[in-house]
């Protein structure tokens, strides 16, 4: 069987397994929900108070809420796995029970679990993205295409994230809370437009950890606002491949952590 | 049926680094779990794998199943070399951990062994035809549909040798299957690993530390401690070898008298109603030991017997100390 349909039953299985509690299933999606919308009327209230912000209105910055929200929901979807590696896996020694599968161990922690109750972030991101659209004057509708493709990009990248997370849980073994900096605070980040922040966070946000290049710069280019920091337009439409490129580095970098891991025991 | 796979140890060596005092500074130390071990496992024999805690056991079991690499020495199980190419040879082996579980808590036992079958790719016909054979001889039919959550420790462990077996490994790992379950549960464990061997030839790795499991199992007992093998023979060898001494119970319908007792008996427990004496039949026969008693006022009754199976391997490990 590929690892693909291994995959599918994997998900399928804890999807099941999820859904046996469907009451409390329901009030942690609502819960979901409202926390994340409540975070967008903080903004909101921001952009209605002063209008706009250094040249951004309200329908722009709701663009940028969305997509991160949006490709961040997915990611959290996707790899549960990584997120508690050093509490479930790395600390139980249950680890070692993944290496006695003849599986991919990334695979054995995609399938880990397949979470339902980041749907209630997703929903309210994709809320709050259509309502930016509905707001901004300017959106170049035949650039709209680069939406999936700047959510996939994004979507990647929080995975490359909760990957390397889970990989560094080999060098500390507690799990880093320190690493919610880029997850977390990428989402918080994320909402708002890169020029506001400093030169070397701008620099750090775009070519470190290429969060600017999976939602400000495709924003921009289906918002059709060109850029205040003078990047042309176009680079928005090829960005979101950035994120591609940080996963496939922290999935070299995980095959590292395992194959010390194997090789030190600890 | 597959042809089961041997085991065979050489020299197998491993250290660990550890550092002293905080995770960044601190000297490092050097910590050798495993100096130089050797042995074989046969197909299709039961090898018992014991040792105290620290000796080595755990690390060895951990390079077998391919998720550790060793320092030096090799490995083989079958034709492969386990940390070399650990997708193909865990394909090929069964491991029950005792004490973790290898299904899946939320999902029931029915769902689990599926998904195990996908894991390990088993074709639909031959994971039936397992999955009834192992649910009938571990008689799991009627707990098949419960989360592994809600089984008992006897019923888990039951489920979990299922786990380990659906693939038909040529080559089983039991590391303390019978820890923590009740009497009841360890025999239907000991028979079901009989028959396996007998009825597929499986070759099995068995650690453990009731010594009752090695008595009604292993073919051979390899004892490791400090990072050595320190007897590697059959079970009878080793207790013939080890401890030739026969204990004497006396009970008294009183409080037992002080004893005079002949050279080669020592009086090792005494009770309120009760005295222990430890003998050694070369030195001083039975009968002369029971003549010498018998005389005793208020006694009550005599029984002689071996010592615990666990005596002889703490015995074991004090005489092989240094």
């Amino acid at each position: 069987m590929n690892a693909f349909t291994l995959y599918r039953r994997m998900a399928g299985a804890s999807i099941k397994a999820q859904l046996r509690y469907p009451g409390t299933f329901a009030l942690q999606l609502v819960g979901n929900f409202v926390t994340t919308l409540l975070s967008f009327f903080g903004i909101w209230s921001l952009f209605h108070r002063f209008g706009s912000i250094a040249g951004w209105d309200i329908g722009a910055v709701a663009v940028l809420y969305g997509l991160v929200n949006v490709s961040f929901s997915v990611a959290e979807t996707l790899g549960r796995g990584f997120d508690v590696f050093g509490s479930e896996y790395v600390k139980t020694g249950s680890f070692d029970r993944l290496l006695l599968r003849p599986r991919s161990t990334l695979v054995l922690l995609l399938g880990h679990e397949l979470r339902l109750r980041p749907i209630g972030r997703f929903l309210q991101g994709a809320f709050v993205l259509g309502a930016g659209f509905w707001l901004s004057p300017h959106v170049s509708w035949n650039t709209v295409w680069l939406l999936p493709w700047a959510v996939t990009g994004g979507a990647v990248m929080f995975l490359g994230i909760l990957i390397g997370q889970a990989a560094l849980c080999f060098i500390t073994v507690e799990g880093l809370e320190v690493v919610n900096v880029l997850t977390y605070g990428g989402v918080e980040a994320g909402q708002y437009p890169l020029t506001m922040f400093a030169r070397w966070l701008r620099r750090f946000l775009t070519w470190a950890l290429p969060l600017s290049a999976v939602c400000y710069y495709p924003a921009l280019a289906m918002l059709n606002h060109p850029d205040p920091l003078g990047m042309p337009l176009w680079f928005g439409l090829l960005s979101p491949a950035m994120g591609f490129v940080f996963l496939a580095l922290m999935v070299l970098w995980w095959r590292r952590g395992v194959a010390g891991y194997v090789s030190s025991g600890s | 049926m597959k042809t089961a796979a041997a085991i065979e140890v050489r020299d197998l060596r491993k250290t660990y680094q550890v550092r002293d005092g905080g995770s960044w500074r601190g000297k490092t130390r050097e910590i050798t779990a495993l100096d130089g071990i050797s042995f074989t496992v046969p197909a299709g024999e039961i090898a018992g794998f014991i040792g105290p805690n620290g000796a080595g056991k755990s690390t060895a079991i951990k390079i077998l199943s391919g998720i550790l690499r060793p320092t030096s020495g090799t490995v083989r199980v079958g034709d492969l070399v386990p940390w070399e190419n650990r997708i193909a040879h865990v394909a090929r082996i069964g491991v029950v951990f005792g004490q973790r579980t290898q299904l899946w808590w939320d999902l029931s036992v029915a769902e689990g062994l599926a998904l195990l079958r996908d894991i390990y790719s088993v074709e639909p016909e031959r994971f039936r035809r397992n999955r009834d054979r192992l649910a009938e001889a571990l008689d799991l039919n009627g707990i098949m549909d419960q989360s592994v959550r809600q089984l008992s420790l006897g019923q888990r462990m039951r489920a979990e040798i299922a786990a380990a077996l659906i693939h038909d490994p040529e080559v089983v790992i039991l590391d303390e299957p019978t820890i923590g379950l009740d009497a009841p549960s360890k025999l239907a464990v000991r028979a079901f690993v009989r028959d396996l061997r007998r009825e597929r030839g499986t070759t099995v790795l068995l650690t453990t530390h009731d010594m009752h499991d090695i008595e009604a199992l292993a073919d051979r007992v390899i004892v490791i401690g400090h990072g050595r093998i320190l007897a590697d023979s059959p079970f009878e060898a080793l207790q013939a070898t080890t401890l030739s001494e026969r204990i004497l119970e006396a009970d008294f319908t009183g409080p037992p008298p002080a004893l005079f007792l002949p050279d080669g008996a020592v009086e090792t427990e005494r009770g309120t109603r009760s005295v222990t004496i430890t003998f050694d039949p070369q030195r001083l026969p039975a009968p002369a030991l029971v003549a010498h008693l018998s005389t005793l006022p208020d006694l009550g009754d005599l029984r002689i017997g071996r010592p615990a199976i666990e005596e002889i391997i703490t015995r074991f490990y004090a005489d092989h100390a240094s």
